[in-house]
């Protein structure tokens, strides 16, 4: 019999690693830093621009005005009745992710997502509080004292003050920037905005703070889908090991240059990881792809007088050809392949097909219900009505004068709530605010010699703004008479 | 047959250390949960309970924990319905201070009633005039022009408020049609004939010298001459298309012989004012309300 294992050696539950990721420039920094600043810069920027639409429209370039159903978006204005432009938009998006990673592997991981960001944001902070690496492993390590209590009080400061201004720049895009902020201050806006920022500063505060990489790790999906959509075609970070191992120190790989690898074993690639991961084990779920391993690498290969791309942006083919001494594929052929190609037809297809639609979609709209109990009335004079309830769209930043038409059913004639049926005609004008809808209630009257005895006739309402023939809707829908012959 | 090995040796596939077990040759990896995962639970359970002791949650012999907050659905439905009405509370107080023959001159105020008085014809009207107002044989079609007793505002409002043929209602719609047949006032070849008379009025029938004659000696009374009906005594127009009791032979041979007399009851003191004046407001909206007569001394000269 063997001896069973120490069960309390073992835990079902394992700590968090803290990740000291020491400060490192390169190549691939650089890249990262513009990155950043770029993506905070429109995050923070954007709901302060302004767009003139004229005096009904606001004056905020981008507005998801919620309250009144509208979304701008600098020039395009989206109606509810349009959300699948939005649509459109988030499907983008999300062929979007594929192609990239289709195309360089998860490079949204390591340079774009927010939580990337964000977390690069914070641990610069950290850097600049306690020190690069060796430094905040010391104060980690030391006892609680006043000292490390209070950096550990300013640097959590810091942290919530990032952490507002995240969470307090979100709801700009919902309400006009500068009115709000002014209610903001002064205590007088919405409790739902007090909310907001208050949700959104604690989860930046502590998934940017303290979760960091395990948020990539052991929350986000997008990993898990990644796994799935990479092959050994993918661009990814790889750790060229028929190079470096096997791995010793310098001096030892210095006397026996023929035995030992080019890795010296300095774990710099370790210590820069942001995630804190070690990407000689090869590709893993907690590689983001940023690159500053790379950087970390080939700084050390220059001081060791050793080729640059121990680590490096390579498929898992490239690999394979450069240990057979083949060259590596070119970079457009990499990117040149079916998947590639397909994904990038299908996001450039929808994306062509809303600019389209977008171009040529008209901004007068008609949508008529009509009255199904009862369906139709008798009138006292043998006639029939229908009753029909017309929604007339505007969807121009000024008042525009419509006409309103019976289309088919001879002889009918319409009136409104509004006017009496002494009125009747076959068309109607009225003037539909800017922006906005204007709810009609249209009686059809048809005589009684000119009706079937069918129980619905076909006919249409059309609407035209008036002096633009373009800027026109039809609605077709029915009119019930009784099914009886009409005397 | 389970086997034993030292922990931490490192699965070559994975890269991870098994915890020391082997079934079979199948090894067990040490993965283990986050830790915060773990607190993360133990704070929904904290939560969870906590939850459970201020609402309304564990379940005992007859009825359920209160919970500390007092919190019930009833209780916010309550809170609701209060608050509905204390922004109604401005247009009911403008409604009841309002002749309703004014009601027109306030769009806005017009607007709320007949939304008032849908929802109100919901619950008090469908029975019987049906979910789209539009009747039924025997009860009148509140969509269309024809109206027995008048289809402006006020006249609206005065049947509602005393209902028609409503018994202890002294002023109520009162029109009585005799039983000319099961009262042996007419016999059953002139009702015929007087009945043919009657459907060749809308020129649904031919007519005939009997009919006319009888029609005129005893009809014309209370239907008029020409049997266009009267308001006055709310006896239904007899030439138009709209028939209360059904338009064909043997309809009106039926209600001459033993009419049908429909009653709607009075809705004082069963509504409050502000309703029935919705309520009138709604039917009036439905496509055939017609304007308030201009006041004039003497009654209308044109037919």
């Amino acid at each position: 019999m063997n001896k069973p294992p120490d069960m309390t050696q073992l835990s079902l539950y394992a700590k968090r690693e803290p990740v000291f990721n020491r400060r490192i420039d390169g190549k691939f920094r650089r890249i990262k830093w513009a990155i950043m600043a770029l993506c905070l810069a429109v995050y923070w920027v954007t709901p302060w621009l302004r767009w003139d639409r004229g005096p009904y429209a606001p004056t905020q370039a981008v507005l998801i005005d919620l309250a009144h159903r509208r979304f701008y978006m600098f020039g395009i204005e989206i109606w509810p009745h349009e959300f699948y432009f939005v649509a459109g938009l988030l499907i983008m998006a999300g062929i979007g992710l594929f192609l990239v990673t289709s195309a360089v592997g998860r490079a949204w991981c390591g340079y774009a997502c927010p939580q990337t960001v964000w977390t690069d944001l914070f641990q610069h902070v950290d850097r600049l509080i306690d020190g690069d690496r060796n430094a905040r492993m010391r104060l980690y390590k030391a006892p609680w004292g006043p000292a490390k209590i209070a950096r550990r009080l300013v640097k959590w400061a810091i942290y919530l003050a990032i952490s507002l201004a995240t969470g307090g720049a979100w709801i700009y895009y919902f309400a006009d920037a500068p009115t709000l902020w002014t209610a903001f201050w002064s205590g007088t806006a919405d409790p739902v905005a007090y909310a907001t920022v208050a949700t959104l500063t604690a989860t930046t505060f502590v998934l940017g703070g303290f979760m960091r990489e395990q948020v990539c790790i052991y929350m986000c999906p997008w990993p898990r889908i990644q796994t799935a959509m990479t092959d050994e075609k993918s661009l990814t970070v790889t750790y060229k090991d028929f190079r470096g191992e096997p791995r010793a120190s310098l001096k030892k790989s210095q006397k026996a240059p023929d035995v030992f690898g080019d890795c010296i074993d300095c774990n710099q690639c370790v210590a820069v990881c942001p995630t804190g991961i070690d990407i000689r084990q090869g590709p893993q779920v907690g590689c983001i792809t940023c690159a500053l391993c790379i950087d970390a690498c080939d700084r050390v290969m220059q001081d060791i007088g050793r080729p640059r791309g121990l680590i490096d942006y390579a498929t898992l083919d490239d690999a394979e050809r450069e240990k057979a001494g083949q060259p590596p594929t070119r970079h457009l052929k990499l990117i040149w392949r079916p998947r590639t190609l397909a994904y990038l037809a299908v996001w450039a297809g929808i994306g062509l097909a809303l600019l389209f639609a977008l171009g040529t979609r008209v901004h007068t709209g008609l949508t008529v219900a009509k009255d199904r109990n009862p369906p139709y009335i008798l009138l006292s004079d043998g006639s029939v009505r229908g009753a029909y309830t017309l929604r007339l769209r505007n969807m121009e930043g000024r008042p525009r004068r419509m006409e309103i038409a019976i289309v088919g059913l001879p002889g009918a004639v319409m009136w409104t709530d509004d006017s009496a049926r002494a009125d009747a005609a076959r068309t109607l004008t009225r003037t539909i605010p800017a922006d906005a809808t204007l709810p009609l209630r249209v009686y059809v009257v048809a005589p009684a010699p000119g009706l079937a005895t069918t129980a619905a006739q076909d006919f249409a309402f059309r609407v035209t703004a008036e002096g633009e023939a373009r800027e026109t809707a039809l609605s077709e829908v029915t009119f019930d008479t009784p099914q009886e012959a009409i005397p | 047959m389970a086997e034993h090995h030292p922990k931490g040796r490192l699965d070559e596939a994975t890269n991870t250390e098994t915890v020391g077990h082997e079934w079979d040759g199948i090894e067990e990896l040490n993965t283990p949960l986050p830790r915060w995962w773990l607190w993360t639970f133990y704070a929904c359970i904290v939560f969870a309970l906590g939850y459970s002791v201020v609402y309304p949650a564990w379940p005992m012999l007859s009825s359920a924990t209160q919970g500390t907050l007092g919190w019930t659905s009833r209780g916010e439905l309550d809170k609701d319905m209060k608050a509905a009405a204390a922004t109604r509370a401005k247009t009911v107080a403008a409604l009841a201070d309002m002749r309703i023959e004014e009601l027109p001159k306030h769009p806005e105020l017009m607007r709320a009633a007949v939304a008032g008085g849908a929802a109100a014809f919901r619950i008090n009207c469908v029975q019987c005039h049906g979910a789209g107002a539009a009747g039924s044989k025997g009860f009148p079609n509140l969509n269309d022009d024809d109206w027995l007793w008048g289809g402006d505002l006020k006249t609206i409002e005065t049947t509602l408020l005393h209902g028609i043929r409503q018994p202890g209602d002294d002023v109520t719609r009162q029109s009585i049609m005799p039983n000319f047949g099961s009262d042996g006032l007419l016999t059953a070849a002139q009702i015929d004939a007087v009945a043919s008379h009657v459907l060749s009025l809308s020129g649904k029938a031919r007519g005939n010298a009997e009919g006319a004659k009888l029609f005129a000696d005893n009809c014309a009374v209370c239907h008029g001459p020409a049997g266009k009906g009267s308001r006055q005594f709310g006896a239904p127009n007899l030439t138009d298309a709209i028939w209360l009791d059904g338009g064909t032979k043997d309809d009106v041979v039926a209600q001459v012989s033993k009419p049908h007399m429909g009653v709607m009851p009075a809705w004082t003191g069963r509504l409050d004012p502000v309703t029935i004046k919705m309520l009138a407001a709604y039917v009036h909206s439905l496509g055939g309300g017609e304007q308030t007569p201009a006041p004039e001394p003497e009654a209308a000269a044109t037919p």
